[in-house]
């Protein structure tokens, strides 16, 4: 159990007198997220701090967060198929899966934006020079909000495998990119969502950065027969949990 | 009581990797409000890496209370702010240009009630993203022109040496921005918190 109380201070604008009762969220046990120093993600090594992090209880600012999205989505958002004149090339796929809290309880109405690379393992970015061809009719960016049970989906094509130069003949496997909001600053969440059987998944140092093997596996999506539309597309499981709440809150 | 066998675990974080500037800029992004809006502020500053060495393809974002110190948010125990989102969104969000720079467009928050009777001093919650991230950090921006406030302030007194806490304290610049540069690693290494 753990709730702050704080009193509010009469000097305060818009504060009210009497006692706040805050949430506080789950801390990550260890092993779930990956380090920040990870030698096999040469790039880590310039950009994690060497100071230890300060522990930040969870305060107002940390329980409270942007609730985004709605004036952002249109309905073809959430269908990478249908966002250009044409068909684009590749295995067409359907990705759906529910945002929950790790109480189980699904986030409803919470923003997610996704991007990734083409079926040929290419991003339409300016930045990109792996040699692949550029697909006139996918742009790879996708958006949805999750709906009352916190469940969304996407319709878009398998994505390609491209090379990344972190080490000599380097492939970062099938992934597609997920950022995510929840409902609290302490939920806030960017990770990749990668694809069962492939045989890149076990040599990839970002994949693998994850420490703990349950917690990795939980990055793999699943194939789901009864997903797959028939004549249409395959279908893909894939569900999405960020921390949940520490105490139950109460007068 | 948690029952362990169905518990679902927690998603890991991933980098953002170099492409998220395909997606997750957003033309207003930056614009917590409009720029021109009376009292704006505006917030610049550079990311860094180990080395000094600009950080080209970061994404910096912002999240704060409105003037009155409360949030367009309904877990705010007191009350989300009046009128809500539309009055005041809270969310910057601004990629870092080829110069390591950023630029953020906002209003000075209020000062928040904290545990203890204590009062936070006015500060931005900032989350830093990029390749070699595997995971954000998180540090906190407060204002300079605050002096009491900051030093009453519990997380800055939660850090001992004056240095440290020095690198979460903007500073002023003569065309009345404030500066927030972030150093991820080094001499100057910011302040990163554990939340």
């Amino acid at each position: 159990m753990m709730t702050a109380e704080i009193s509010a201070s009469a000097s305060l604008a818009g504060a009210e007198a009497g006692r706040l009762v805050l949430p506080s969220y789950e801390r990550p046990a260890p092993g779930v997220h990956p380090p920040l120093d990870f030698e096999g993600y040469r790039s880590t090594a310039l950009r994690h701090p060497k100071q230890p992090l300060v522990l930040l209880p969870h305060r107002l600012t940390e329980v409270t967060g942007p609730l985004l999205g709605h004036e952002l989505i249109i309905p073809t958002d959430s269908d990478l198929t249908t966002q250009y004149d044409g068909e684009p090339q590749g295995q067409r796929i359907i990705v759906t899966g529910r945002v929950l809290d790790s109480d189980g309880r699904p986030v409803p109405d919470t923003l997610i934006e996704i991007w990734q690379t083409n079926a040929g393992g290419r991003y339409r970015h300016w930045r990109e020079h792996h040699p692949a061809p550029l697909d006139p009719n996918f742009g790879g960016l996708g958006r949805c909000l999750t709906d009352a049970g916190g469940r969304y989906r996407f319709v878009t094509i398998q994505p390609g495998s491209y090379p990344w130069g972190n080490h000599y003949n380097a492939w970062r496997p099938a992934h597609i990119h997920f950022s995510l909001f929840g409902r609290a600053f302490t939920q806030r969440l960017v990770t990749q969502m990668y694809f069962p059987g492939d045989p890149l998944l076990p040599l990839d140092p970002i994949f693998n950065s994850v420490p703990d093997e349950k917690a990795r596996q939980r990055l793999v999506a699943r194939f789901d027969i009864e997903l797959t539309q028939p004549e249409w597309a395959l279908g893909y499981e894939w569900d999405i949990v960020l921390r949940g709440r520490d105490g139950t809150v109460f007068e | 009581m948690k029952d362990d066998t169905t518990v679902p675990g927690l998603t890991p974080s991933q980098t953002v990797g170099p492409y998220f500037s395909m997606r997750l800029p957003w033309p207003d992004g930056p614009f917590v409000v409009p720029e021109g809006t009376p009292r704006a502020i505006t917030v610049v500053g550079r990311l860094y890496d180990g080395a000094g060495n600009i950080i080209p393809d970061g994404l910096i974002e912002t999240w704060q209370a409105g003037p009155d110190g409360r949030f367009a948010h309904p877990d705010d125990p007191r009350g989300a702010t009046p009128g809500g989102y539309q009055s005041f969104r809270g969310f910057g969000r601004c990629p870092t240009a080829p110069d390591g720079s950023y630029r953020i467009v906002t209003l000075k928050p209020g000062p928040l009630p904290a545990s203890d009777g204590n009062i936070e001093a006015p500060h931005l919650d900032v989350s830093v993203f990029a390749r070699g991230l595997l995971d954000r950090v998180v540090t906190r921006m407060y204002f300079p022109d605050e002096p009491a406030a900051n030093a009453a302030d519990p997380v800055l007194c939660s850090i001992s040496a004056p240095k440290r806490r020095a690198t979460l304290v903007a500073v002023p610049e003569p065309e009345g921005q404030l500066r927030f540069d972030i150093f991820l690693q080094g001499e100057r290494e910011t302040v990163f918190f554990d939340v």
